[in-house]
């Protein structure tokens, strides 16, 4: 097949690349500039997409001995994943700009750009695995699912749960069978000068880390009360966007709970401005509802035993779920804490992801 | 099969300039010493000098050696508002092209953001073209605050010639140096720069079979651009730094054999351009040439360029498709981190930012022939598919 490896810079999506030309692809390798100013240097080892990513991308690539381009997509980057963080903050939520960057710009963008182009298939450094099970009635005869990676440490599928199933027909995640341990070892032993490049963290185009900072950056201050579950004003805030429900640090409360216990936001109220915060046995919910499900395969129909996964490297809760078109209902067994709007909920059959949704409500019976 | 489009990026070394770089290097000496090898080298250089400035038709004092086109520009652009200002204040005011390569708007930019100077553009007309009465009007708005004039000789991209020799006619009436960037005409066009008297021309060797790295900066014996780099003071007291002798030896083949070849290469390369243009065009006839272009003409565009628009077509997708097929050219444009940005030429023409996009440069060079343009010609038609296709896929509105 004729392959795009989706080249980071970073050393997973060398190897990647490397395991699709070794089983005998011809690959291409294609560094996507999504920072609308390309041309930085970025000190520190977070973030990605700078400059010296490209180089050291193109390095391998040389390597490897494939061509190498650099692909803008940056103008959709920032229209379809940065434009969409911000306004779901905005809007009270915490969304996962990664999933929204494998749906909308790996897996859409770069997919299409590619077949356009007599490509059949992007290949990216993710921690997952795509299992093919014969079925007749698939159109190729073989039905492509995607399963966890075996590092468990390290399995990425809840970010690819975004994936239908034309898209995962046209992806390869070479790395899902390997330890990242072992990914790293293979790395040196291939000669690649990004061998020990440290592991990019949190959100790219928030190199320092600083979500709130950023987002102040972005939608100004907004200065707005910090209330307990009664009413009352307990500390002030510089803009309810930049908190989630579950937070329990950086509230900077001026007034102490009555029992001196520590207390959480239990919502945001973009509305009004407002962050209420409450006690630690308020977050506990079992009843999540979403929308905009995506299926890695068929919908599910009528109710199935899941387990779900509610941020990446979260744990599994067992649960039932169900479909109704876009609407996603979710029973947990126990009561979870920490679930946010905007979030996604991944679910999961085993190790096979079925699908996802983005949270729009939680609550307990 | 390995179709080499882009002459106007680099061309192949001449073999003969391989030899003569070789066997140059060979021998020790600093062209700067004294002694027998110092003066050996030293020899090397002048009759290098001398032999570019007979076949240039400048005098061998006009010839400083440098590293090649972005050094020769910044001295240029930079030396001469640094000199012309110290010696009158108001001489802050720079008149140039909209169209010129990076290495002069760069420097341009430098100086201008750093509060050393003004600037005012001299747009090109739709054919690429920045005519004389353009330059006149802007300075004639205050001929007093002028410090220098720069407009290449050629352009880098839409390959457009300028007319250089009135442009430096207009300039010399109100006393004002002119520059002009010749790197991509020198061996190409059949110039005659003594008659033309531009006082500063930027010429470099790995555009006419030279290697890389050694470049001329051709400055009037009236000219002395304040030093970029201070040093030993080679070359004039202007530009410092131990001369590269096996790179002017070969700088000094490669001119010989291009000028003199240059007349019979300009119509043979025409010929093979015009070829290409009206083929692509039979293909798909919504192509067209950006720039004058009149089929068979060698004066008024550099008879090696073919610039093609190609409408609802980005060129990075053309160019990797066509790469693929193992046919090498260039959107044109400079590149950001990889990322081609729309070519400002395009777009001091009058382009929108959009069909700068769908741009493509084709450039024929001594090594090219008829099979080249077929090459191209057969790779063209599933590029044009492709990458059309990529840009519908690309482009939806989100």
């Amino acid at each position: 097949m004729r392959v795009v490896a989706a080249m980071s810079g970073g050393v997973d999506s060398a190897v990647a690349a490397s395991r699709m030309l070794d089983a005998g692809h011809e690959v291409v390798g294609v560094h996507l500039a999504l920072s609308q100013s390309a041309a930085t240097l970025r000190e520190s080892a977070r973030g990605c997409c700078t400059i010296e990513d490209a180089g050291d991308a193109r390095r391998v690539a040389d390597r490897l001995g494939i061509p190498f381009y650099v692909w803008d997509m940056a103008q959709r980057f920032a229209d379809d994943v940065v434009a969409d963080f911000v306004a779901e903050y905005e809007a009270g939520r915490t969304p996962n700009p990664c999933l929204r960057c494998n749906e909308k710009i790996k897996f859409a963008a770069l997919l299409d750009k590619a077949l356009a182009l007599g490509f059949d298939a992007v290949a990216t450094g993710h921690y997952a695995q795509v299992v093919e099970t014969p079925d007749p009635a698939a159109p190729a005869g073989v039905r492509r699912e995607l399963h966890r990676a075996v590092d468990q440490a390290k399995d990425q599928s809840y970010v690819l749960g975004v994936l239908d199933a034309d898209q995962l027909a046209r992806a390869f995640f070479p790395l899902g069978d390997t330890t990242k341990t072992d990914i790293r070892a293979e790395a040196a032993q291939r000669g690649f000068s990004v061998a020990r490049k440290p592991d990019s963290h949190d959100i790219c185009f928030i190199p320092d880390g600083d979500t709130r900072g950023w987002l102040t950056d972005r939608l100004g201050r907004r200065p707005g009360p910090i209330l307990d579950t009664m009413g009352q004003q307990v500390g002030r805030h510089d803009g309810a966007y930049a908190y989630t429900v579950g937070q329990r640090r950086g509230l900077g409360l001026s007034v102490p709970a009555a029992d001196g216990a520590p207390r959480y936001v239990t919502a945001t109220r973009p509305q009004s401005n407002t962050v209420v915060v409450g006690t630690r046995e308020l977050l506990g919910v079992d009843h999540i509802v979403g929308d905009h499900a995506r299926w890695c395969g068929a919908a599910p129909e009528g109710v199935v035993a899941v387990g779900a996964q509610i941020r990446a490297h979260g744990h599994e809760h067992p649960a039932t779920a169900w479909a109704d078109g876009e609407q996603v209902q979710v029973r947990l067994a126990e009561r979870i804490r920490g679930v946010a709007p905007g979030q996604s909920v991944v679910l999961y059959e085993g190790t096979r992801v079925v699908g996802s949704a983005t949270i729009t409500h939680a609550d307990r019976r | 099969m390995s179709v080499y489009l882009d002459h106007a990026a680099t061309t192949p070394v001449l073999p003969e300039v391989i030899d003569v770089v070789a066997r140059t290097m060979r021998d020790v000496g600093n062209a700067s010493s004294l002694h027998t090898a110092g003066r050996s080298a030293r020899r090397v250089v002048e009759e290098g000098r001398e032999s570019i400035a007979e076949d240039l038709g400048v005098r061998p004092s006009e010839v400083i050696f440098t590293s090649g086109g972005t050094e020769s520009d910044n001295m240029a652009i930079k030396g001469t508002l640094w000199r012309r200002s110290a010696g009158d204040p108001r001489r802050r005011r720079m008149l140039i092209s909209a169209i010129e390569h990076h290495a002069v708007l760069d420097a341009v930019d430098f100086l201008v953001t750093t509060g050393q100077a003004d600037v005012t553009w001299l747009m090109p007309d739709e054919a690429g073209v920045v005519t004389p009465d353009v330059l006149r009007s802007a300075v004639e708005a205050d001929p007093d605050s002028v410090a220098l004039v720069s407009v290449m000789w050629a352009n880098n991209e839409v390959g457009v010639v300028q007319p250089v020799c009135e442009l430096a006619a207009v300039a010399r009436e109100y006393g004002v140096p002119m520059h002009t960037d010749a790197v991509q005409a020198v061996g190409h066009l059949d110039l005659d720069l003594g008659s033309c008297r531009a006082d500063l021309i930027t010429a470099t060797g790995h555009k006419l079979g030279a290697p890389v790295g050694i470049g001329v900066l051709l400055a009037a014996r009236d000219q002395d651009p304040v030093p970029l780099t201070h040093g030993g003071g080679q070359e004039r007291q202007i530009r410092s730094g131990t001369l590269d002798v096996p790179g002017v030896a070969g700088l000094a083949r490669a001119v010989r054999i291009a000028v003199a070849r240059q007349r019979e290469e300009a119509p043979r390369l025409a010929s093979l351009r015009d070829e290409l243009i009206e083929g692509a065009r039979a293909i798909d006839p919504s192509i067209s040439v950006n720039g004058f272009w009149v089929p068979g003409e060698v004066h008024r565009r550099l008879p090696g360029n073919a610039h093609l628009r190609v409408p609802d077509c980005d060129g990075d997708s053309l160019l990797y498709v066509l790469d693929a097929a193992g046919v090498q050219c260039s959107t044109g444009s400079a590149c950001q981190a990889g990322v081609p940005q729309p070519s400002h030429v395009l777009l001091a023409m009058g382009m929108s930012e959009s069909e700068a996009r769908g741009a493509l440069r084709l450039t024929l060079g001594h090594t090219s022939s008829a099979a080249d343009v077929r090459g191209f010609l057969e790779a063209l038609p599933t590029g044009l598919e492709r990458s059309r296709r990529a840009r519908m896929a690309t482009a939806r509105a989100s």
